[in-house]
């Protein structure tokens, strides 16, 4: 691995979020939320709907306030979003009305630093192999090369902290596979810390340091698993060893025993 | 060499309406019977028929574009050999007000260079107020889309004098401003005001929130996200408001010279009405349709090369 980057440690002191729900209610998105991630880390946040993975993963990008508590970027309070905390939703969003240059070229223009930083736009799309499609309209890109130039796009930036929100989940497993692997390739080169949400416990323990699995009602961090199985030379992990096999049925086994208590719920 | 027999239908069209027009003599009460125009029109036609016909041997792009439109303009010969059958031929309607087509068609060389000066007087007049409506429209519509405070106190205003049709703000219009000019300006601009202002708002406001957080962790500010996202993302619906807009402006203006101007392609037609002109009329109404054509098509191109992004999103 390239030099560990000392920057981009994220640390949340006794997060709560509460929403106002359409009927006036108050409702609990997420409560008590103490965690530190290490610079560079790899962190992957898994649990059922309503676990509240994605109020933390907004909450880190600053598009909304705790309610209580806080949460910093190496010591900085998180009040408001910027650059250097990128963010990759399913759907890549791209700018339909610009091509995938001007869409990774986004970040830089917004910061007046596109001049001096233009040969970085090509390098970053080099990076996630779409060259040759800079003036390709993003309708016209597959599913799999379109989250790749939202990868470029954020990655542009330098961002310390690479927020992932099921970057994968609406492709196929065989591009999910590769684009597992291309994540991690660009992970080793660039050292960014990178949390992401998931709800594929393979992927989780394919990709992760640490797993954070969550449960709701209430919404919180039920526990913290290390993942200590050795990476390969993708820095991916055997997915068939016996390790990976026992890990992931420690997952699912507390996943599930919190899945009952939604089920009995569950009566929209 | 390629040839495509739909390439021929315009030429049999010209042919049919040529023999006929030689063939049937005039009836003996039309007026103006020796106006060679419409013939010296179809002989023009034949040649650029044939000669189209000819290139589309050799130039494939010609050949598709052409061959398709082949009924269409054959169709049009028909029809105008059978306006010639019942106008000149036959006589079936009261020539006062059906002329000749000829008589039609010599407008265009006798009235020539008023005609001209109506098209520059209306084309002014439009611009004009297209522009002043477009930038108002822009402004009110971002600034009601965008901001709160806008959209409390302006949108109120919008809804209870957008939706009044502009010709009503006549009789004002005549008193505050001081020339007819001026208040056609205002009345076309009224209308095109209206349509960009409620589009753009709507465009700006249905523009999916997830472009600005996203653009928001770029490092993009607020200014920015609304310029750099809520703007282009509305593209697609302004252009419609502004598609909207130029055809409610044909109807301002045409209304608007019809009350005060003293020139202009409305002002045109109305006065020649009262003149019992008809022939000038039609050809006035001529002048009208293809300028509008003109200005729509030149926009369906402009919005073409802007919106290409979204091709086959939006149709109309």
């Amino acid at each position: 691995m390239v030099e560990t980057k000392q920057t981009g440690a994220i640390s949340a002191k006794n997060v709560r979020k509460e929403f106002i729900d359409p009927n006036g209610e108050s409702v609990i998105a997420l409560e008590n939320v103490n965690v530190d991630i290490r610079p560079g880390e790899f962190i992957c946040l898994i649990g059922p709907s309503g676990c509240g993975k994605s109020t933390f993963l907004r909450l880190v990008a600053g598009l909304i306030q705790p309610t209580q508590g806080a949460l910093f970027l190496d010591d900085e309070e998180i009040k408001k979003p910027g650059y250097e905390r990128g963010l990759v939703f399913q759907d890549p969003t791209l700018f339909p009305w610009l091509n995938i240059y001007e869409n990774v070229a986004f970040g830089l223009k917004t910061r007046g630093i596109y001049k001096e930083k233009k040969e970085e736009v090509s390098e970053f799309i080099k990076l996630v192999k779409l060259e040759g499609f800079e003036k390709s309209l993003p309708h016209h890109l597959s599913g799999g090369m379109a989250q790749r130039a939202g990868l470029a796009r954020a990655l542009v930036n330098h961002p310390k902290v690479l927020l992932l929100d099921e970057p994968f989940g609406a492709l196929d497993a065989f591009t999910r596979m590769n684009m597992q692997d291309e994540l991690l390739r660009i992970w080793k080169e660039r050292g960014t810390t990178m949390i992401m949400v998931t709800h594929d416990v393979d992927e989780a323990v394919y990709l992760s340091d640490r797993i954070f699995v969550m449960t709701p009602r209430p919404a919180k961090i039920e526990s913290i698993v290390d993942v200590e199985i050795g990476r390969n030379e993708t820095l991916g992990r055997k997915r068939d060893s016996v390790d990976f096999l026992n890990l992931r049925s420690k997952i699912l086994q507390i996943l599930d025993y919190t899945g009952k208590a939604v089920e009995i719920e569950y009566n929209i | 060499m390629n040839f495509k027999a739909k390439t021929v239908p315009p030429i049999i069209g010209v042919l049919i309406a040529l023999i006929v027009n030689i063939i049937v003599p005039n009836n003996k009460k039309l007026k103006y019977a020796d106006l060679p125009h419409y013939r010296y029109f179809l002989i023009i036609a034949l040649v650029v028929t044939v000669l189209l016909a000819l290139v589309s041997l050799f130039n494939e792009k010609l050949r598709e574009r052409y061959s398709y439109r082949g009924f269409f303009i054959g169709g049009v010969f028909i029809f105008l050999t059978l306006l010639d059958l019942v106008t000149s031929k036959f006589l079936l309607l009261p020539q006062l007000y059906f002329p000749s087509i000829a008589r039609i068609f010599n407008v265009f060389f006798e009235d020539k260079t008023l005609l001209l000066e109506c098209i520059r007087s209306s084309f002014l007049l439009l611009i004009k107020g297209i522009t002043i409506g477009f930038i108002l429209g822009m402004a009110c519509g971002i600034a009601v889309g965008w901001s709160k405070n806008a959209n409390y106190w302006i949108y109120p205003l919008i809804r209870i004098l957008g939706p009044i049709p502009s010709s009503t703000w006549t009789p004002l219009a005549l008193v505050v401003f001081p020339s007819a000019q001026g208040a056609a300006v205002f009345l076309i601009a009224f209308g095109v005001w209206f349509q960009i202002t409620i589009l753009t708002c709507s465009g700006i406001q249905s523009v999916k929130k997830a472009y600005f957080e996203v653009s928001s962790t770029l490092g993009a500010s607020n200014l920015q996200n609304l310029f750099k996202i809520a703007v282009p993302a509305a593209a697609p619906s302004i252009f419609l408001g502004f598609f909207n807009a130029t055809c409610s402006s044909f109807v301002a203006l045409m209304a608007a010279e019809m009350i005060g101007c003293k020139s202009g392609l409305g002002w045109y037609v109305n006065w020649q009405k009262t003149m019992l002109s008809y022939p000038n009329v039609y050809a006035g109404l001529i002048v009208v349709a293809i300028f509008c054509y003109i200005l729509v098509t030149i926009q369906f191109k402009v919005r073409d090369r802007l919106l290409s992004w979204q091709e086959g999103v939006v149709k109309w």
